[in-house]
């Protein structure tokens, strides 16, 4: 019985896919936009994917062939640098999503001072420039470090290596988790705990038999997604890892040092593995054992825990990292400002006319290309999320998949991708600005389309058939009703995608060229000749170009979204007017 | 005036709707099976008059509503709004309005612009489109809240301005979907009473929707009780309280007590209903369709036509409930097996009884119906 319902259900689906087809093959705006954008998915998600796997799974006649997998899989360094991948993956999931959680769980449940504070130092991370976190870890603990080597006199401390890097990934991706868990902490019903409270469990009880099992999908979610972070990350590993080779570093040195494309693209094969599993074990796993439901409806204010025992230790955890934080941040500015770092602390503006010297172009570049991007990228996640959010015809799925793809997929595994797709062939595009745009848009679209749709799936039916009934069009209503609604997604989408864009780095270091060199690949090249206050001063502007743009933007967003009350002259005047009948 | 009037397509004139037959079938989005929502229902309202549909929730009466909108096309038979056929127009060119259930303002936009959108849309000349605005505006008490937003506002005031947006493009008729369903009880009766009145002012045809029976009773003209697709029975509020044709009918609009009898045939204008061995003459028993001479049929009687009496009345019971609600008492009577619900109004002024009493019931005779 159930089963026969369950059959039904599946043809009276096709058959709702079937008529609307239909219904938007006789619509030819829909329609085109439609094409357009499957065309662009194929082009630049769908195709150099399949490249990079087939390439990788060749010799070179074109022939299927596992033998460059079978030397991978039959070498023992390859093996090593995976496995120390996965465990550095773990290690850093586990720690940052406890840091993560002490943070949420201090902000959502706990009487504390200074919290706008804390909420700002653990979301701050996630905007930050790459390489600021290693550069402090060398300026403070380094050969020359101040700590090291000024306080404590030590001159061959080697701070390369795991330890250093597993300090750096924690503190960069701790607000990943910080955020899926503040979220998640903050939607269980407040009533639920008052009740095990009520029922006389002490504070400790009611923690681990009611909000830590309710909060169990976002701690599995913010492991997954940490992560997914840490295999994925490049500048860190590279800059900091010393002979801790990780496999984004790995396949960069053979690409790079060995020019040997094929083992590259394997061993890129072998990242995106762990990272796909981890995004779709999060995506439709973790996502469906949610136990949090969000009605809406407001539920009375949470009364939060104010005995000294439990707020106090919470909160000199949380500072101590917040300290740790600013030090790092505050050194790697001071850096930027001194002649040489380990001998001469004199302050001096020098770093910076060098670096502009040498590296305006680049600076330039990502702005300019982040810029185009993120408009590029907005415009289309608004067209992506107005085509897929409450249609559905044949194709529809393909775009819902396609066009988030490339968020789970590796940078690196995307830059190699990219490379065999447009090197060659039928549209050649390495060497030019084009093809880093079209990486930026395609990696950082996602979450223009998520929040697009989001929005979408907000706006209740009828409010699009009151403008109907009151005689307007489906273009009018499109115009006046629907596409307003979206500006703040939009906008969204956008600040995302330029911040993503000029701090990229994996996806963008085999792309750039000496005509199209971007800022992040310029320090990149700063670290290698250890020029370290320089890549400080560049990383110092990059934090200031953020802020400035993000300020930018929110002083655009603030002067074109504020509801502006306008009423045209003689509105609301009082006097005696005819009645309407 | 009359010059714009005619070049707009604002100002329509208000006319009557015919629904000629028709028939909604859905697929059921989990079976896949056909549904029949609505099934051959006719109906005609009248020119300014004001009709309810009333029924449970699933009987059709909001299928029945968004097929004259527009949203819904029939899926057979035919809707006229005034002369014309409305199969090939879409909603948007109907020259109706429509209330929604959740009113539907637009957020991003402020009260002024959301009650000018409709007549913005028909391309009013700007003077005009100031003039009507402020007009109903004024007309419903929203003067001097033109700047703020629809979630600024109250869910009353939210109401208004859903009306006004409806009615300032001077829609041939008004649709109603539930629109007072999210206010509070002491709300929605005073915009009901201001709704009844400002339809009865501008007499534009409406058509309301609500499953709630004094709503429907309190502002119209007509109500029509629909159940499963169908109509079941249409008529004034009083004709469908005082002579339902159905039992379902009488329990839906207020309570009925059904006291299942035989009919033993007519004594002049008089039906005679054996009850209990007890032949009863019942003065005014209704159409009584269905009826048949020693057929089995019922009495319905209101618990407000039922009289309660410590010594005497031809049917004697026990009270097995006494609920106190101030206006009224409300008693269960057990008479045999089966329960009576009996009001007694004004309290104050007569015995009270409590559970477990010997009572005698005596029906007011010219209040009972005789249904099948």
């Amino acid at each position: 019985m159930a089963n026969a319902a369950g059959s039904g259900g599946k043809s009276a689906a096709r058959l709702k896919r079937r008529n609307e087809t239909k219904m938007i093959m006789r619509q030819p705006i829909m329609l085109v936009a439609i094409l357009a954008v499957i065309v662009l998915l194929l082009l630049f998600v769908v195709y150099p994917l399949v490249k990079v796997l087939l390439f990788s799974l060749t010799d070179e006649t074109g022939a299927f062939s596992l033998a460059t997998a079978a030397e991978i899989f039959s070498t023992s360094r390859y093996l090593k640098t995976f496995g120390r991948t996965m465990l550095l993956g773990v290690i850093v999931a586990v720690i940052a999503t406890f840091i993560g959680y002490v943070f949420a769980y201090t902000i959502t449940r706990t009487n504390v001072p200074c919290k706008g504070f804390l909420k700002t130092i653990a979301t701050l991370p996630i905007l930050s420039p790459p390489f600021i976190l290693c550069l402090s870890i060398i300026f403070l603990f380094g050969r020359q470090g101040l700590i090291t080597n000024g306080l404590l006199h030590i001159t061959d401390n080697d701070v390369y290596g795991m330890g250093s890097l597993i300090v750096v990934q924690v503190l960069s991706f701790f607000p990943i988790a910080y955020m899926t868990l503040s979220g998640i902490l903050s939607s269980i019903d407040a009533s639920v705990e008052d009740a095990a409270c009520n029922m006389g469990a002490s504070r400790w009880h009611t923690f681990w038999t009611v909000t830590f099992p309710l909060s169990l999908p976002g701690i599995i979610s913010g492991c997954l997604l940490v992560f997914i972070q840490s295999l994925e990350d490049f500048s860190n590993p590279a800059t900091i890892g010393g002979d801790f080779t990780t496999l984004s570093v790995e396949v960069y040195q053979i690409i790079t040092g060995s020019y040997d494309m094929q083992k590259g693209s394997v061993l890129a094969l072998l990242m995106l593995v762990p990272t796909m599993v981890a995004y779709l074990l999060n995506k439709y796993w973790v996502n469906k054992k949610s136990f949090v439901t969000v009605t809406g409806k407001p539920t009375q204010a949470r009364k939060l825990i104010d005995e000294a025992h439990i707020k106090w230790p919470l909160f000199i955890f949380c500072m101590l990292v917040a300290a740790v934080i600013i030090l790092f941040y505050g050194t790697v500015v001071f850096g930027s400002f001194v002649k040489t770092w380990g001998y001469d602390y004199t302050l001096t503006l020098d770093q910076y006319s060098r670096a502009l010297q040498q590296g305006w172009d680049s600076l330039r570049n990502s702005i300019v290309l982040g810029l185009v991007a993120a408009l590029i990228g907005g415009l289309l996640g608004m067209v992506i999320a107005y085509i897929t959010a409450k249609r559905d015809y044949y194709g529809k799925r393909f775009i819902e998949v396609s066009s988030v793809l490339m968020f789970a997929v590796p940078g690196t595994v995307l830059g190699i991708a990219y490379i065999l797709a447009f090197n060659t062939g039928f549209l050649v595009l390495t060497g030019t600005a084009t093809i880093l745009v079209i990486v930026f848009v395609f990696r950082n679209m996602p979450v223009a389309i998520e929040s697009g749709t989001t929005t979408l799936l907000q706006i209740d039916n009828s409010i699009e058939e009151a403008s109907t009934i009151l005689g307007a069009g489906s273009g009018y209503s499109f115009r006046r009703i629907s596409l307003p609604m979206l500006r703040n997604a939009f906008f969204s989408g956008l600040v995302y995608s330029f911040v993503k864009a000029i701090t990229a780095v994996s996806a963008i270091i085999f792309l750039v060229s000496p005509r199209w060199d971007l800022v992040t690949s310029k320090i990149y090249t700063l670290f290698d000749q250890a020029k370290y206050s320089q890549a400080a001063a560049f990383v110092t502007m990059m934090v200031i170009i953020l802020l400035v743009f993000i300020g930018i933007f929110n002083g655009l967003i603030n002067l074109l979204l504020a509801p502006r009350s306008r009423v045209p002259k003689g509105a609301g005047i009082h006097e005696k007017t005819e009645e309407t009948k | 005036m009359s010059k714009q009037m005619e070049t707009s397509t604002l100002g329509h004139k208000s006319s009557g709707v015919v629904l000629k037959d028709i028939t909604k079938i859905f697929q059921q989005p989990d079976t896949g099976k056909d549904f029949v929502a609505v099934d051959h229902i006719n109906l005609n309202i009248q020119d300014g008059e004001m009709v309810t549909l009333l029924g449970p929730s699933g009987c059709g009466k909001t299928t029945t509503l968004r097929m004259i909108s527009g949203f819904e096309y029939p899926t057979s038979g035919s809707v006229f709004i005034g002369e014309r056929d409305v199969a090939k127009i879409p909603p948007n060119k109907r020259g109706i309005s429509m209330v929604f259930q959740s009113y539907a303002l637009f957020p991003h936009l402020n009260i002024w612009e959301n009650v000018a959108y409709g007549l913005k849309v028909a391309k009013a000349s700007q003077e005009e489109v100031v003039r009507r605005t402020n007009a109903v505006m004024e007309l419903m008490q929203l003067t001097g809240m033109e700047r703020r937003f629809p979630n600024q506002l109250s869910g009353g005031q939210q109401q208004r301005v859903a009306l006004a947006r409806a009615v300032v493009i001077e829609p041939s008729v008004l649709l109603f979907d539930e629109p007072l369903s999210n206010l509070d009880a002491k709300l929605r009766e005073s915009m009901r009473d201001e709704l009844r009145a400002l339809q009865k002012r501008l007499g534009i045809t409406s058509l309301y929707v609500t499953h709630d029976q004094s709503e429907a009773m309190a502002i119209s003209d007509r109500v029509v009780i629909m159940k499963d697709g169908v109509i079941c029975q249409q008529g004034s509020p009083t004709e469908i309280y005082e002579q339902p044709n159905s039992r379902f009918v009488a329990n839906f609009i207020g309570k009925a007590n059904f006291i299942d009898g035989t009919f033993r045939g007519m004594d002049g204008q008089a039906a005679l209903v054996e009850v209990g061995g007890h032949t009863f003459p019942i003065p005014a028993p209704g159409k009584m369709e269905g009826v048949q001479k020693d057929g089995p049929c019922c009495l319905t009687v209101r618990p407000e036509s039922i009289l309660l009496s410590a010594e005497e009345g031809p049917l004697p019971g026990v009270i097995s409930r006494a609920t106190y609600y101030g206006a009224k008492v409300e008693y269960e009577v057990m008479l045999g097996d089966q329960p009576i619900i009996v009001e007694v109004y004004n309290p104050q002024l007569s015995k009270r009884f409590a559970e477990g009493d010997q009572v005698h019931m005596t029906l007011i005779d010219r209040c009972v119906r005789v249904l099948a």
